[in-house]
């Protein structure tokens, strides 16, 4: 297994190439499952404004990598840095500017999606109703706010958990295979928020197959 | 762009506790399948082992402990289990808050549900067993302290479980060990009352276990949960 390759200016340490803020940095990461490399020496920085696409084969550790800088998985060695500091060592700092949507979106089948994201903002940020009704709408699910979720496609409960993106004030966005079900309006306008999330100066990492057409986008291969 | 979480943690305590009520509302077969099962189990004993009032007045503390037992350990299986399967447990673990207090919600939410209306039901239940009348208030103190002792102790073994496709009797055999001295201090307390003496002793043993799983059990559970998402 070959270590980690990216395909941007800004694999050297300290070459600060773009100006953005560093807000994550990612230093001599190993990880290894099933006495199998999934990569080593992996090293990237992510900046303020930008979008990194992580892609590489199926298996290759996407969606491992993504769950190791969330936290949710410790079986790993190297640093995460979050801000300039250590994520093991301010992680509620971490977690309060992060939103993780992975593949299991998060979103509970029995409540409404009203109820879902009432839940979810109350975790991070306090969103009023109205905040989370006009949220819906522009992921276009209006008409859909009080049916239970187990009623809903795929799709429709991917878009609940889109609606998070419009109501979290979070900084880094980590993304796992958001694209998969969604439909060509849904993707147009996910493609959207991440370019404007980037513009004011958040940060975006993403797993996804899919050709990303968002400005300032950075691609990490993994495998 | 405001790094600081913004919301206190005794709100997303609150609207933790909010939403485990409401999906207890509308999943109400995981809510009403333990307290049928107890209610079963118990009235079942008259008609197998005898009608005799003196035998029942014997067994009757015993038989509704264990009762509460088993009916607690088969309601504890939906507390984790929807919320990994939905992905919904891995946003309360990268929640700012600590996840001590998003666990105790969990736990308090869930005892109210599932171990509240067992103990409920009991004074009548002990009446069809013919537990003594002076025994009634001890039985109801017991059980109530003793209840949440059980749900915080099952959530371990829960948490730890969550991830495994298949679990069986795994959870039975996680739980038990640690639920034993609850049975023998309950059954004991109520015994001693049904005998005319002093509960206080085996209530006040039962309080402290109460005041260890409260302050321990949600951090064990916590820790648990971590493993599990790994």
């Amino acid at each position: 297994m070959s270590a980690a390759a990216i395909e941007s200016a800004h694999n050297v340490p300290n070459a600060d190439s773009s100006d953005g803020e560093v807000l994550l940095d990612i230093r001599d990461l190993f990880c290894e499952r099933d006495d199998r490399i999934l990569f080593q020496h992996l090293n990237f920085k992510l900046r303020a404004g930008e979008v990194l696409q992580v892609h590489g084969s199926n298996g290759s550790g996407k969606t491992t990598l993504l769950r190791i800088i969330c936290g949710l998985n410790d079986s790993y060695q190297g640093a995460i840095y979050w801000q300039g500091t250590e994520v093991v060592e301010h992680i509620e700092d971490f977690y309060s500017a992060l939103l993780y949507i992975g593949h299991r979106v998060g979103v509970s089948k029995v409540l409404t999606p009203v109820e879902n994201l009432r839940w979810s903002c109350s975790l991070q940020r306090q969103r009023g109703d109205a905040a989370i009704y006009s949220a819906l709408a522009t992921v276009g699910l209006r008409g859909f706010e009080e049916s239970q979720c187990f009623t809903l496609s795929a799709g429709q409960q991917q878009r609940v958990s889109l609606a998070r993106l419009l109501l979290s004030d979070a900084r880094l966005w980590i993304l796992d295979e958001p694209f998969t079900t969604l439909d060509a309006s849904g993707v147009e306008q996910l493609e959207g928020l991440l370019s404007k999330h980037a513009n004011s100066g958040g940060a975006v990492l993403v797993t996804t197959h899919h050709q990303l057409q968002v400005p300032k986008l950075q691609r990490l291969s993994l495998g | 762009m405001n790094p600081t979480p913004a919301t206190s943690t005794s709100a997303a305590f609150l609207a933790t506790l909010r939403r485990d009520f409401l999906i207890a509302y509308k999943r109400k077969h995981d809510v009403v399948n333990p307290f049928m099962f107890f209610v079963i189990v118990v009235s079942l004993f008259p008609v197998g082992i005898s009608p005799d009032p003196v035998k029942l007045a014997e067994i009757a503390a015993g038989v509704i402990w264990i009762a509460v037992l088993l009916a607690s350990m088969l309601s504890m299986d939906s507390l984790y289990r929807a919320d990994f399967e939905d992905g919904s447990l891995e946003q309360l673990l990268l929640s700012p808050h600590p996840l001590y207090f998003m666990v105790l919600a969990k736990n308090i939410s869930h005892w109210l549900v599932s171990g509240l209306p067992v103990v409920l039901i009991s004074p009548i239940l002990a009446y069809m067993l013919n537990l003594p009348a002076a025994a009634y208030f001890t039985l109801l103190l017991s059980l109530l302290i003793g209840t949440p002792i059980l749900s915080l102790l099952g959530s371990i073994a829960v948490a730890l479980t969550v991830g495994l496709g298949s679990r069986g009797l795994i959870l039975a055999v996680i739980t038990l060990p640690m639920s034993v001295p609850v049975l023998i201090f309950g059954t004991l307390a109520v015994q001693a009352s049904v005998n005319t003496m002093s509960p206080a002793g085996y209530l006040a043993l039962m309080l402290a276990m109460l005041a260890a799983a409260i302050s321990l059990g949600p951090l064990a559970s916590a820790a648990a949960l971590r493993i599990s998402v790994d």
